[in-house]
């Protein structure tokens, strides 16, 4: 148990300091140009405040995405292509959000409700439900 | 005896009313009112990646990447977007996915006439759908192709199936549990057919505010050109064009964007703010000052901001006046 979560946290601190050292890479902001985003989203002080929690997200994130499979490798490319705002709702409901995987088996009891739903026309969960149509 | 027969028919009852109203309101109107759709049309050159294993995110994603000339595989997209605890993909990774791509990934407006309409302009739409039922989810990416209006048919890349043909109504059932979820992969140099200034550059925006934007400069420079085609006094585009503009170090391009939305925006303080930022690192610091001078007159939100950029400026312009008459 004790392993683990020293794990854990070891794993949280040195992505936490792969994003600072990212952080500093990249260009410093320049203070005197106001960003499209700003322009766009009027509160600078939101953005401003937003921005060190933002990375605290993509730190925190990473460290969920590698806990629910993702290769280690991938961690940082994946986390750098979101914006802010995807960010911080994946770090919170990366377990909620609807997840594309499409068609799966089902029980039994399952498989007759969304039989009558599908000849309904309800739902398309079972490809014999319906019939091909040529359209030419 | 009786009672059970009586509930079979009860049964049978409800089951027939329940098929009566299956059909689906926007397909409805739309077939009642198609406007301009053609009757008919399919993406026939669309290209087909069957779906692996809970993999139809990828498979899905690599369509229409391909389709608008990325050159990429299934097996790159499961690295980028598949999320093993999940066994499958979510909406946020696609679209940052797509991004990484040089691609926009543009959200349509959530309906079926739109959706229609970019698929007859030649878009294949990337689509969420939930193909069970709310309390019962099954979620899905498929890529829209295709559609018959007079035969009420919609034509998918879907799963393991190139040439998957449903009932209009049923899809729309489907798609609405994603709140009409659907994304377009974009070039740069290309505007979407149904065209809504603040959702595109909504899309460029979120570009520039991922992490990964050192490279994308271009693309990104390219979008707001792109968009000042269509809507030529857009503050947001011109401001974005100036922006991109400097970050690739074309002070020229910049000062001349800002001044074009100085003109059309007279009382938008952040264009004399960034105008004025471009002409101190260009040493014109006469009209710098003046420029700082109306954005902090003008006022706002970013008040700070402007005070920061005048006293910047007169900061350098005492230094100028010293080294001119050292005294």
């Amino acid at each position: 148990m004790n392993i683990t979560k020293s794990a854990k946290r070891a794993t949280i601190s040195s992505l936490l300091l792969i994003f600072i050292s990212m952080a500093c890479f990249l260009p410093a902001a320049q203070a005197a140009m106001i960003g499209t985003g700003q322009i766009m989203d009027h509160s600078q002080a939101k953005q401003d405040r937003t921005h060190v929690k933002a990375l605290l997200n993509r730190t925190e994130l990473a460290a969920q995405l590698k806990n629910a499979g993702v290769d280690p490798v991938q961690l940082q490319a994946r986390v750098d292509a979101l914006t802010d705002e995807e960010v911080a709702l994946l770090a919170d409901q990366l377990e909620q959000l609807p997840a594309g995987s499409g068609i799966l088996g089902t029980v039994l009891v399952v498989f007759l409700v969304l039989l009558a739903t599908d000849i309904l026309g309800y739902t398309e969960v079972f490809p014999f439900v319906k019939k091909t149509v040529n359209l030419n | 005896m009786a009672q059970k027969a009586a509930q079979k028919v009860a049964l049978l009852a409800i089951l027939m009313l329940l098929s009566a109203c299956a059909s689906a309101p926007q397909t409805q109107h739309l077939l009642a009112t198609p406007n301009n759709l053609p009757d008919k049309i399919e993406l026939g050159q669309t290209p087909f990646f069957p779906q692996q294993r809970y993999q139809c995110g990828p498979a899905a994603l690599a369509t229409i990447l391909t389709h608008s000339g990325v050159n990429t595989s299934v097996s790159t997209l499961v690295n980028e977007i598949y999320l093993p605890s999940r066994l499958g993909s979510l909406q946020a990774e696609i679209l940052a996915s797509t991004r990484r791509h040089g691609r926009l990934p543009y959200r349509i407006a959530p309906d079926m006439h739109t959706l229609l309409s970019e698929i007859a302009a030649g878009n294949p739409v990337l689509v969420l759908q939930n193909l069970g039922l709310n309390w019962m989810p099954q979620w899905h990416y498929a890529v829209a192709i295709g559609f018959d209006l007079n035969k009420r048919k919609i034509i998918l890349r879907s799963g393991t199936v190139a040439h998957h043909i449903t009932d209009m109504d049923t899809f729309e059932l489907t798609w609405a549990r994603s709140q009409y979820w659907g994304i377009l992969a974009l070039p740069a140099e290309t505007l979407p057919a149904s065209t809504d200034a603040e959702r595109y550059l909504r899309t460029v925006v979120a570009l520039e505010n991922t992490q990964t934007t050192k490279q994308q400069w271009p693309m990104i420079h390219t979008a707001y050109r792109t968009a000042l085609s269509r809507w030529p006094d857009n503050l947001i585009a011109q401001m974005g064009l100036g922006n991109s503009a400097y970050q690739l170090a074309d002070l020229n391009t910049a000062a001349q964007a800002f001044r074009n939305a100085v003109r059309d925006h007279p009382n938008a303080g952040v264009a004399y703010n960034n105008l004025a930022q471009i002409l101190l690192e260009q040493g014109k610091l006469s009209d710098a000052e003046k420029q700082a001078q109306r954005a902090v007159t003008l006022a706002g939100p970013h008040l700070e901001s402007y005070r920061s950029t005048l006293a910047d400026i007169q900061q350098a312009k005492t230094k100028a006046d010293r080294s001119a008459n050292p005294s």
